[in-house]
């Protein structure tokens, strides 16, 4: 039978702990070098893994009240909410960790809905035996991940698995950003003659992933690409509020995205091979592994739909980002081939770029 | 970047394309072997540059689609096992057995795990001194070596918990097997130039002498495949039937003698089952007497299991290239990459699967 031993992240508490990010694992590591069962048990451990580390690092007026939830206020307007769950293996990868990823996946799907991210919750499932720096790490990197973005983390809880049950750990976050004005983000509204955009070089966080995923390491020096896109949505709108489409191609690639996007809205889609930013490393790595780029996750990615007349403006907010530096046009929606994505090959031909089927795996020859 | 770029050449490839269609008079059936030239005349949609007398014919040269039936049932068996830590390249974890597939005994428990090189398994079997660690050892003379150089290396070390489960494939005979059916169309063949860089290519000559038949060597990029293509052509169209070599920069007449060397130490030519054809004479290799010690199939005790194909399926006819993937009534409905019937349609270079992903519908 599996043991689950949890606690919330408010408890009731003093005073703020004097946050200093330079400081080293506040939990006496040659007493508790990893976590133990005991550590989700409600006790003396608990308490201490919540007010020595959590509480203090995650700090915001919400968490600290110390409620079993937090208060908002959810002032004018539409809200946005969302979760996303992080199970990504290794846990510390080239470029991020499984912290920052988490904080970041979720500000990112609250942006492609139009919304300014706003408040985040950490649900953690940790394994019996997680090293305790290891912890600390990945909770360092979420402070700075959240407060990089401009969230506050305003509600937590952890639970400790017995060793087996769980892979060292599992991240849940959950998020609510306000809709900002005017804005309409809508598949349906997508038009033939519209614009597909994409902000900058694919492929780097599954790469980077790959590159040090066991059994199969191989060295690229390609570093995973997550970032918190909300600045430059925030940059995009500011530009124009006719943006039809804003999605961050994630698992299953900018090719799985696409198609998600030509199927929801009915109309085709025709790509420019050579228009696609990818990194030599990437595409290096890909040739060896026999994988396509288009099929690769990205972390930090977006890609925007808007009408044509709107694309100059766009194009030039997002390369004054820096996460949008690379921005570049790589195809238009078309009237023909409804819900199909094609794509002009570097040799000139034409191909279907389909949906990602099951796990790109490493062909044999 | 280099060594791909140039030979993804637009102008290049258009040149080659007007020298082809330039010196095209007859109607040619062209078979390109391996799955690998076939997923690339699919990605960049090669036929657009090839004149409609040329036809394009798939071969059976996809490792994963000619595995058979029986084969994977074994691996299934095996790696069902709790003592056994079951390793295999990515792709065939989807293959169909006649039940299930691999993927299916991962997800119900088993501890099946995908490797890039069989050497990790040997890692891997080291790490696990109380675990039978087997791998999956598919493919054509292109992987046979370094499955050979896993068996030898496993017998230096001296370990015990290792073996293979072999299914290997030899490209010769199934071409024989092609160009002696009495159903063959076959006119000229693009050699596979992965096979060819380990084997050489004088073993094609006797073939092309007997049959009557071109043979042309031939790369993995559009510019390669299209420059393969125009020899072809040049020699159907002079009434020649040679041996060339359009992938100088990789393969030579003598291949990789120390991968051969290495064949011949740790395998034997063998009869072998292909899925959807059948036994061909002298087509695989199985382990050498002195070897037989690292036989999952003996180790295992499976040789009971013996599985016929569904007949709905048309693979075999697709493989030796009497039918295109679209003349399946399966195809794209009930056969799809995400539930596939038969094998060529799990494998990126499988000939349905490469039609399914990349072929624009008219």
């Amino acid at each position: 039978m599996r043991r689950i031993i949890g606690l919330k992240f408010q408890t009731k508490s003093s005073k703020p702990f004097p946050m200093n990010l330079e400081l080293n694992c506040p939990i006496p590591i040659s007493e508790y070098p990893v976590i133990t069962m005991a550590h989700g048990s409600g006790g003396k451990l608990s308490h201490q893994l919540i007010e020595k580390m959590f509480r203090p690092v995650f700090s915001s007026r919400e968490l600290d009240a110390g409620h079993d939830g937090a208060i908002l206020s959810p002032g004018e307007g539409e809200l946005a909410f969302t979760t996303d769950s992080f199970v990504v293996k290794p846990i510390f990868f080239p470029g991020g960790n499984i912290g920052d990823l988490a904080v970041n996946g979720t500000v990112n799907d609250l942006a492609c809905c139009g919304a300014r991210p706003e408040y985040l919750s950490v649900g953690m499932i940790l394994e019996e035996g997680l090293p305790m720096k290891d912890l600390w790490k990945i909770v360092l990197s979420m402070k700075e991940a959240a407060d990089r973005a401009g969230v506050r983390i305003v509600t937590g809880d952890t639970k400790v698995v017995d060793h087996g049950s769980g892979d060292l750990i599992f991240i849940n976050t959950s998020g609510i950003g306000r809709v900002r004005e005017g804005v309409r983000i809508d598949p349906s509204s997508c038009r033939p003659g519209d614009v597909v955009i994409l902000s900058g070089f694919i492929g780097d966080h599954g790469v980077a992933i790959m590159s040090a995923r066991e059994g199969l390491r191989f060295e690229t020096g390609i570093e995973s690409d997550t970032a918190p896109i909300n600045g430059l949505v925030d940059a995009i709108l500011d530009a124009s509020k006719e943006i039809s489409v804003l999605r961050d191609p994630t698992r299953g690639g900018v090719a799985t995205t696409l198609n998600e996007i030509s199927r929801s809205s009915g109309v085709g889609m025709v790509l420019d091979e050579n228009s696609i930013p990818v990194r030599p490393g990437v595409r290096g790595a890909c040739e060896v592994l026999g994988l396509d780029p288009l099929y690769i996750a990205n972390e930090g990615k977006l890609l925007v739909i808007l009408p044509e007349k709107e694309t100059g403006k766009v194009l030039e907010a997002m390369r004054n980002h820096p996460l949008g530096s690379d921005a570049t046009i790589i195809g238009r929606l078309t009237a023909d081939h409804p819900n199909i994505v094609r794509m002009t090959t570097t040799i000139g031909s034409s191909r279907i770029i389909d949906m990602l089927t099951g796990e790109q795996l490493p062909r044999i020859c | 970047m280099k060594y791909v770029d140039e030979f993804r050449d637009i102008g290049l490839v258009r040149n080659l394309s007007v020298k082809i269609r330039k010196i095209t008079t007859g109607e040619w059936n062209l078979m390109e072997i391996c799955g690998g030239q076939t997923h690339s005349i699919m990605r960049y949609g090669l036929e657009e540059f090839l004149p409609d007398k040329i036809r394009l014919v798939h071969g059976p040269g996809c490792p994963v689609c000619v595995t058979p039936l029986e084969i994977i049932d074994k691996a299934i068996r095996i790696a069902g096992r709790p003592d056994v830590i079951f390793t295999s390249f990515g792709d065939m974890l989807r293959v169909p057995g006649s039940e299930r597939d691999l993927m299916s005994v991962k997800a119900g428990g088993g501890d099946v795990r995908i490797l890039y090189s069989p050497l990790d398994a040997l890692r891997i079997a080291e790490e696990n001194p109380d675990r039978n660690v087997v791998f999956f050892a598919i493919g054509f003379e292109t992987t046979a070596p370094a499955n050979a150089m896993a068996v030898k290396e496993a017998r230096r070390r001296g370990l015990k918990n290792f073996s293979i489960l072999g299914s290997h494939v030899l490209v010769p005979p199934a071409m024989e097997a092609i160009l002696s059916s009495g159903e063959n169309r076959i006119q000229g063949f693009l050699a596979a130039g992965h096979v060819c860089t380990v084997m050489g290519y004088e073993e094609y000559i006797p073939i092309a002498e007997k049959y009557r038949v071109p043979i042309v060597v031939t790369g993995f990029e559009p510019v390669d495949i299209l420059k393969g293509i125009y020899q072809l052509v040049v020699q159907l169209e002079e009434g020649r039937c040679g041996v060339e070599n359009a992938y100088g920069r990789v393969v030579t007449r003598q291949g990789n003698p120390a991968a051969r060397q290495l064949l011949s130490e740790v395998f034997e030519v063998a009869d072998m089952k292909w899925r959807g054809i059948g036994t061909i004479p002298r087509s695989g290799f199985r382990l050498a007497a002195e070897y037989t010690g690292f036989d999952a199939e003996k180790i295992f005790d499976v040789g009971d299991i013996i599985q016929q194909e569904s007949p709905l399926c048309i693979a075999g006819q697709v493989l030796q290239g009497l039918k295109k993937p679209a003349d399946c009534t399966a195809f794209g409905r009930e056969c799809r990459p995400e539930h596939p019937l038969g094998a060529p349609m799990v494998s990126s270079e499988g000939v349905c699967a490469a039609y399914y992903r990349f072929k624009v519908p008219n």
